[in-house]
């Protein structure tokens, strides 16, 4: 649908912002505004780095058992023994917080590399063969993209029940399309240039100059999608949660916490906070991180 | 190539992806794992409260008893017809359910347009003429935030803040724009501001990089030459000339501020298509499901194909290939 877009607005939901912050052609200027998203990518990074700590040492940094229930002590604010308070049924909402760093980073690596091995290997086709390839490649793809944002993820976690597949199986599927899109642009880039001639004159196969000459060239612009990525799934997952479509209780999941915080809102409004704040940090870090890395990797802004 | 050429090209490219649209939704039905009738029915057909008859009924009505291609064939010909089915839940007709919703899912998404444009262009030109100010800072840092800003997370905050501690905008609820337009903004204010957060922090950093592009041109630095006041240059040449290429960028993805519907709408009581479907998935109502999944992308589709011919008939330089 949007193709040709001018260059610095991508098509494809919160993760993907379309930011130019260096384009001032005055040297002075250039200098602080290549500085700035350096040192937001730093931030972003130490954002990203602190949520994998979290999720890998979750049992060693969470002082209760995410899942032990104390009803007297439930809907309690903060306080000395239980820093974020305690949820509807009791349970230390650090703790859950913690553990629920585990749920959104397993489920966001695994869907990204889910939603990218099948993406990227479609857009490389497409944008190779080009022709009939292409077309019917692209058409699927404008097709996955005609249900706006979390529609699709929403219409496939229903119809396949809830549960960790269907989560996955949702969040892949919606992110195919920017790899596909992604790989085929870049493809089309590459294949124009001597060096895919000349393998293509010396009688490297197909194949060959797809993933010995071509794929390591894309290899940048795709590292920018797929961190820009984990944040869109992310979203996608902690929406699904919250909507009652993606993971059960009594996961640890910052879309579920705030599910189920969200009818006692007056009560006890902290557990509304914490998990929010999760999420939004985990989301900010790696669109910081995302358009830091697409400054060193993609200077001219492939477009998606 | 001609504008006729290029409308009938974009709808021959079109159908195609209305096609697989169609298959698409048609199939959410297909992969409910298990008996997709007895789901729906909410018995196992060995439990004690079957009924073999309501049972075989319903699995006829949803043609569930004719081959695959068969049942896609005549649901897609009842559809084309405006037939889309008998909502499971109601009972009634959920071509009706839809005329009912459709128009409260429009106008959130025409005041959340609204919202974003009031919000994204103001910070964007502000941002953009004073460049590495503070103000730039503020209005960038507004920008990284909207965009990481889960939906959800947002309108819980805004109903705590607004609804349950200051009390000044309802927090769930509707009411009608004709007949009851005060009561309308009261209802339309905190859903429409969740639903063009986003969207805003994209224009805003969009708006902003274009204003600077805009003022190195050549024409602003001749407009300075000529000894024109800053402002006027501003104001009168750089960002009208931004604002152009904003409107239609806005434009081009206004669509997109449906994909955030199913959450608001569902948060604040929002009686639209999207918080139909949701109801709809809740009561295993595939029928109305379905129905709501399509006409979603069919808006969406529509949608971006009149704003991309308006935008060919507007301005001929933009060649949309």
């Amino acid at each position: 649908m949007s193709a040709s877009l001018p260059a610095s607005i991508s098509p494809s939901g919160p993760g993907h912002s379309g930011a130019v912050l260096a384009r001032a052609p005055r040297a002075r200027l250039r200098l602080r505004m290549v500085a700035l998203p350096n040192r937001l990518a730093t931030l972003g990074a130490a954002i990203v780095a602190l949520g994998l700590v979290m999720a890998i040492l979750a049992p060693v940094l969470a002082r209760y058992d995410p899942y032990q229930i104390d009803v007297v002590h439930r809907l309690q604010g903060p306080s000395a023994a239980h820093w974020f308070g305690t949820d509807t049924l009791g349970r230390d909402a650090l703790s859950r917080i913690i553990f629920g760093a585990r749920t959104t980073f397993e489920v966001s690596v695994g869907a990204v590399i889910l939603g990218g091995a099948a993406g990227i290997p479609l857009g490389l086709l497409s944008g190779y063969f080009g022709r009939l390839v292409d077309a019917t490649i692209m058409r699927l793809m404008d097709a996955i993209m005609a249900f706006p944002g979390l529609l699709l993820a929403i219409a496939l976690a229903a119809s396949l029940g809830g549960g960790l597949v269907s989560i996955y199986v949702a969040i892949a599927v919606s992110t195919i399309p920017h790899y596909a899109r992604l790989a085929r642009s870049v493809t089309l880039t590459q294949k124009a240039r001597d060096y895919v001639s000349a393998a293509q004159v010396v009688g490297e196969s197909n194949f060959s100059i797809l993933f010995r000459e071509i794929v390591p060239n894309c290899l940048g612009p795709l590292l920018v999608a797929l961190t820009l990525d984990f944040a869109h799934a992310i979203l996608i997952e902690s929406s699904l949660s919250f909507l009652g479509l993606g993971f059960s209780p009594p996961t640890a999941s910052w879309g579920l916490m705030l599910r189920e915080v969200s009818p006692f809102l007056e009560l006890q409004p902290w557990e509304a906070i914490f998990p929010g704040l999760a999420i939004f940090l985990t989301i900010f870090g790696f669109n910081l991180l995302g358009d830091g890395l697409r400054d060193v990797f993609d200077p001219r802004h492939y477009e998606l | 190539m001609t504008l006729a050429r290029y409308i009938g090209g974009r709808l021959l490219q079109l159908i195609p992806v209305l096609f697989l649209v169609s298959v698409g939704v048609f199939l959410l039905v297909q992969i409910i794992p298990g008996d997709p009738v007895a789901i729906m029915l909410g018995v196992s057909p060995d439990s004690a409260g079957f009924n073999k008859d309501q049972y075989d009924t319903l699995r006829h009505e949803l043609g569930f008893d004719q081959p695959l291609y068969e049942r896609y064939l005549s649901w897609a010909g009842r559809i084309v017809h405006g037939d889309f089915g008998v909502s499971l839940k109601s009972r009634r007709p959920v071509a009706d359910l839809l005329f009912e919703r459709y128009p409260a899912t429009i106008y959130l998404t025409i005041v959340a347009l609204l919202v974003s444009l009031a919000i994204a262009v103001p910070i964007g030109v502000f941002a953009a003429v004073r460049q590495n100010t503070i103000f730039d800072y503020l209005g960038m840092t507004f920008s990284l935030v909207g965009l990481a800003m889960p939906g959800f997370w947002l309108a819980l905050l805004l109903i705590l803040l607004f609804s349950l501690k200051l009390g000044w905008f309802p927090a769930i609820g509707y009411a009608a724009p004709l007949a009851q337009p005060v009561d309308f903004l009261k209802h339309v204010a905190m859903p429409a501001i969740v639903l063009g957060t986003s969207f805003a922090a994209q224009l805003a950093r969009y708006l902003r990089a274009e204003t600077i592009e805009q003022l190195h041109q050549d024409y602003v630095r001749s407009a300075r030459a000529w000894g024109l006041p800053p402002r006027t240059v501003i104001f009168k040449h750089a960002v009208r000339n931004s604002l152009i290429s904003v409107v239609t960028v806005a434009g081009l993805h206004t669509a997109r501020l449906l994909g955030g519907t199913p959450i608001v709408e569902s948060i604040f009581g929002w009686p639209g298509v999207a918080s139909l479907l949701l109801d709809s998935i809740y009561a295993r109502d595939y029928p109305t499901v379905q129905a709501s999944v399509l006409i979603l992308a069919l808006t969406y589709v529509t949608l971006n194909l009149v704003v991309d011919v308006v935008y060919h008939l507007l301005d001929p330089r933009i060649r949309l290939a």
